[in-house]
């Protein structure tokens, strides 16, 4: 079946794929360069050279992993994993950073342990859940997967990022999901996280709880689980209020902001209304490639990174914006696929983890900038400026295909 | 179908459930995109531009004032002003700091333009508005250290005319609190330059123009990146130009004469149409001081100054009239026919006269004898007016002289003139002495001018030009209008022609005559009338008045004068030669044809010695019927 397919099929598994996401790679150089272009004096004006640099690397990297075969990967798993957590407590201890200690320094070059652990943990979990026969049923019988992706996920959020905090749940979620583990399993695995979310008003909370108990009540799953969980949820909305006072006052305020911007808006809900006065102010055709004024005079933050969505929207207007998204979204379509038509087991989970990863942050970052979600500082895949990650993207995309050539 | 089947058939449900949820996202931020980008792109590009676009007021030049003859009292001159663009407080507190030493400024200063910033945020901070070209330089110079710093020239006012006008001119300044919270300038903004006080004040809407504006574009640091050519740009247009009536060189030839060391004012209007020729106060001020702020010192000197310079004398101030008051009881008594130009009274005087248990004095200790109402007013002779006054009787005296406008301000086109204060009734003195608190003898000193009458120059002046021209009393205006020319007072003499020719015979005496109290200070040239007056006050020796008009048979300029403490003695009055003149300066300067004979003995040798010089002078007639 192997022997039939042309070479570059083996070697990349799916070329359409690499070119996407090269060409995406490569508009957002240009982008970044864009975001460059100020009247006010920036060291953002030479990232694009550096993030080109960056894509190179990540090109060698991607050429070298992709040749790396699914079987020693699954092999390495454990010692990336475990690496990945001394990185995440090192981190801790030595980090550096403006808000958060998510940075770590060495031999020069200064990246972010979380994005080791992103991929150290999708690979765990699709080697835990890609080895079963048969997807676990039971809600006790997922301990293994929650308790790792628990560990990155508490250490990440004692940096506090809360952002990638909250990418490993994405990550145990969609690896549950797509390992065939039943809706209601995940529902009631789910269900004390929601309830710490609506945990702040006690009569929504109070209708989660019903529900909870009615759906518990229609499902009949094992006494012990039924109870836990309607334990968990009462603990849940009772730890709530606690829990929000123990956040950082930089991070209620940005979930403050998400709600009314408002509030702040010279400080946490600046970004957000700069944000859309940015996007808004580009209308159907933009201001033209370079010459958003919101950009140029500094009024649009983090321009080059979690705001670089903005400058593609002031600069190339609605259809840029579409045709990006319409790029984005075929790229993680053809991920998909990937994962679809692989064999169920650790690769095909392994393809799926990453298109939710990426799926995640695309959500996450675009809907920050037009204001449906709160601004935690997700980078956009292959446009957000940034070494580590877009290196991690180009890892998790060689191993996206190395799937797809051993199908 | 197998196991594996059926995990793979559900694993396609899944990944079509992904992919549905992947078109749904990316449909729903499409979504989102469109509502900002095309439903919402006005309001977001609005929003855009106010985010870095800065309006910088270009303030408009005053309208400049001129006197009759076209002299500039006051213009707009370019001068250099320096802004601070909105910025944080912290930033624009450092580059406060960072200027004060180019540009002078001290603590209090920053402070309170500090204040200033917190009351309108997003407006540009006026620091200073009258800099040298040098400090500008010097800031100019500095500029990567003053980036939020906006360098104009900036209209400032220069009164040419200086002290002399200070009072009808007044000055302007900055726009204070207390007038911003006021409805009637509501569409001024802090900063704003406003007339003050005078004509300034006045005619503030005439002479401000409006404000123009243009727009620079800054970042988010605040700093200006560029001019904004923009079509919101408006230039500023100019304030109107003001004529007015005075004289400019009247003005400066009073300022040159006053007596040094007194205090008063005078008063000039052209009888036949009301315009004020001169309105000077004395002491004055230099309205130029004002000008883009007075300094604290220079303030509290004019503040403190116990001669009150900042004081308008000829309109704000409230005198006792003295016998300038007579010719309001002649011309009423003259009017009801208690009196005719030749009446005697029954007594005659020697010297003071006996009411109830106390004599009334005559100014002249050793009487005047018998005398008709002519010779009275020429020699002003109170003892007569007494007995006139009695005769007339007081309710006559309060309604008569209540209904020719005693009791109220003339509507001169100055801010801050005061009424004339009057008793209108007898009632009006049972509520400020009590039922029983006076006696009928309050007319002795009404008669003579004294006691509960206070009036301006202005309402003095007034007066007279009626009697002086027998046309309905004008209204005295600065303003050159050829409407305001025609109005006229409500009230009227209502003296017969013959009557009032008789009275202005009688004033004419009193300057012309050989005995008359005005004679030694005559004009050389014209015919004037007029009558002097000693008000009698609590503050010293009397006040010197004289109201004269010339020529006296086509009356061009009718002058009040009053010099304050300027009556010492019965040989002195420092009021009549400066009256005199200032109307011989006047008609001459407007070629009125001399009505006198040249006189052969010199009326220079006649005439008392230069008033200026202040010395004692030879002055009344009546004293110098005793000289001889």
């Amino acid at each position: 079946m192997k022997a039939d397919r042309p070479a570059i099929r083996r070697g990349l598994g799916d070329p359409a794929l690499v070119g996407g996401a090269f060409l995406l790679a490569l508009s957002g150089i240009a982008m970044i360069w864009s975001a460059g272009q100020v009247d006010v004096p920036s060291g953002v004006t030479g990232a694009w050279g550096r993030q080109l640099t960056w894509l190179g690397i990540s090109l060698t990297a991607f050429a070298v992993v992709v040749r790396i075969p699914l079987r020693w990967m699954e092999w390495a798993t454990p010692w990336i994993y475990g690496l990945s957590v001394v990185l995440l407590l090192a981190v801790l201890v030595i980090g550096s950073g403006p808000n958060t200690r998510s940075w770590l320094r060495l031999a020069g070059f200064s990246f972010q342990p979380a994005e080791l652990a992103k991929l150290a943990t999708i690979l765990l979990l699709a080697r835990w859940l890609g080895g079963r026969k048969e997807p676990e049923t039971r809600l006790f019988g997922l301990w293994k997967p929650v308790l790792g992706v628990f560990v990155p996920f508490l250490l990440v959020m004692a940096q506090p990022d809360l952002g990638s905090a909250m990418i490993f749940v994405v990550i145990l979620f969609s690896a549950l999901y797509w390992a065939g583990c039943p809706l209601f399993t995940i529902f009631m695995l789910a269900s004390p996280a929601i309830s710490l979310l609506l945990g702040f008003s006690a009569p929504i909370w109070g209708v989660w709880f019903v529900v909870v108990i009615v759906a518990l009540y229609v499902r009949r799953p094992f006494v012990a689980e039924g109870i836990s969980v309607a334990i968990a949820n009462l603990a849940a909305g009772a730890l709530a209020a606690p829990l929000w006072h123990r956040l950082a006052p930089y991070q209620q305020r940005r979930l403050l902001v998400f709600l009314d911007p408002d509030v702040d808006p010279q400080g946490a809900g600046w970004h957000l209304i700069q944000s859309k006065v940015a996007i808004g102010s580009g209308g159907l055709f933009g201001q033209g490639f370079g010459q958003g004024p919101q950009k140029r005079l500094a009024f649009l933050p983090e321009q080059h990174t979690d705001f670089i969505f903005s400058v593609v929207g002031e600069e190339l207007g609605l259809l840029g914006v579409l045709a990006f998204l319409v790029l984005l979204g075929w790229f993680l379509r053809r991920v998909l696929r990937v994962a679809a038509d692989s064999p169920p087991g650790f690769g095909s989970l392994l393809v799926f983890c990453f298109f939710s990863v990426w799926f995640a942050h695309l959500v996450i970052n675009i809907g920050m900038t037009v204001g449906l979600m709160p601004v935690t500082g997700l980078p956009l895949p292959f446009l957000s400026y940034g070494g580590s990650f877009l290196l991690t993207t180009f890892v998790g995309l060689a191993l996206v295909c190395r799937v797809a050539s051993e199908i | 179908m197998t196991e594996r089947e059926a995990t793979r058939l559900s694993r396609a449900r899944r990944a079509r459930g992904a992919a549905a949820g992947v078109v749904v996202v990316i449909l729903i931020l499409a979504a989102a995109f469109f509502r900002l980008q095309v439903l919402g792109v006005g309001d977001f590009r609005l929003q855009s531009t106010n985010n870095r676009l800065r309006p910088i007021p270009i303030p408009a030049a005053r309208g400049a004032v001129t006197d009759r003859h076209g002299q500039l009292l006051a213009e707009s001159i370019p001068g250099y002003s320096i802004s601070l663009l909105p910025s944080p407080e912290d930033s624009a507190r450092a580059t406060l700091e960072r200027l004060a030493p180019y540009l002078g400024l001290d603590d209090a200063a920053v402070g309170s333009l500090l204040e200033r910033r917190r009351r309108q945020p997003q407006l540009p901070l006026r620091v200073r508005d009258d800099l040298s070209f040098e400090q500008v330089a010097a800031v100019e110079e500095r500029r990567p250290q003053f980036r939020a710093v906006v360098i104009e020239t900036h209209p400032r006012r220069r009164y040419p005319g200086g002290a002399a006008v200070a009072h009808v001119i007044g000055y302007v300044s900055e726009i204070s609190q207390s007038e911003l919270d006021r409805e009637q300038f509501a569409d001024y903004s802090p900063g704003r330059v406003i007339g003050k006080q005078g004509v300034e004040r006045t005619y503030e809407r005439v002479l401000t123009g409006t404000d123009g504006q243009r727009h620079v574009e800054v970042n988010a640091l605040g700093s200006i990146v560029r001019e904004f050519p923009s079509e919101l740009a408006q230039p500023a247009v100019q304030g109107d130009d003001l004529v007015l009536t005075l004289d400019l060189d009247l003005q400066q030839f009073t300022d040159s004469i006053f007596p040094p060391g007194y205090r008063g004012g005078v008063v000039a209007l052209d009888p036949r149409t009301g315009e004020v020729l001169l309105l000077y106060s004395h002491p004055t001020f230099d309205p130029n001081l004002f000008v883009g702020g007075i300094s604290g010192a220079d303030w509290a000197r004019l503040r403190d100054d116990p001669a009150q310079p900042l004081l308008n004398r000829a309109a704000a101030a409230l005198y006792p009239p003295g016998s300038t008051w007579k010719l309001v009881l002649a011309t009423l008594a003259m009017r009801e026919g208690t009196a005719e130009i030749g009446s005697y009274m029954p007594t005659s005087c020697r010297g003071a006269l006996q009411f109830g248990r106390r004599p009334f004095r005559c100014w002249r200790p050793e009487g005047h004898g018998a005398l008709d109402l002519s010779s009275a007013i020429k020699e002003s002779c109170n003892v007569f007016f007494y007995q006139l006054g009695l005769r007339f009787g007081l309710d006559a005296f309060l309604a008569g002289a209540d209904a020719l406008g005693f009791n109220s301000p003339t509507g001169l086109d100055l801010p801050g003139e005061v009424s004339g204060r009057y008793p209108p009734d007898r009632e009006w003195y049972d509520r400020r002495f009590g039922r029983f608190g006076w006696t009928e003898s309050v007319v002795l000193n009404l008669s003579i001018g004294q006691g509960e009458t206070e009036q301006t120059l202005l309402r003095m002046v007034q007066f007279y030009s009626a009697l002086a021209t027998g046309n309905p009393p004008v209204v005295p205006h600065l303003l050159q209008s050829e409407v305001l020319d025609q109005v006229r007072e409500d009230w009227r003499l209502d003296l017969p022609e013959p009557r009032r020719l008789e009275l202005v015979d009688a004033l004419t005496r009193v300057v012309n005559e050989l005995g008359g109290t005005a004679y030694w200070h005559r004009p050389r040239d014209w015919t004037m009338a007029g009558k002097t007056g000693t008000a009698q006050n609590p503050h010293g020796d009397p006040h010197s008045w004289f109201i004269g008009f010339a020529p006296v048979d086509n009356p061009r300029i009718v002058i009040a004068a009053v010099v304050e403490n300027g009556h010492p003695d019965n040989e002195t009055s420092r009021a009549v030669p400066l009256a005199s003149q200032i109307v011989s300066r006047h008609l001459g300067r407007e070629g009125v044809p001399v009505d006198l004979p040249t006189p052969p003995v010199g009326p220079s040798e006649i005439r008392a010695p230069d008033p200026r010089a202040g010395a004692p002078m030879p002055a009344l007639a009546p004293s110098a019927d005793r000289r001889r």
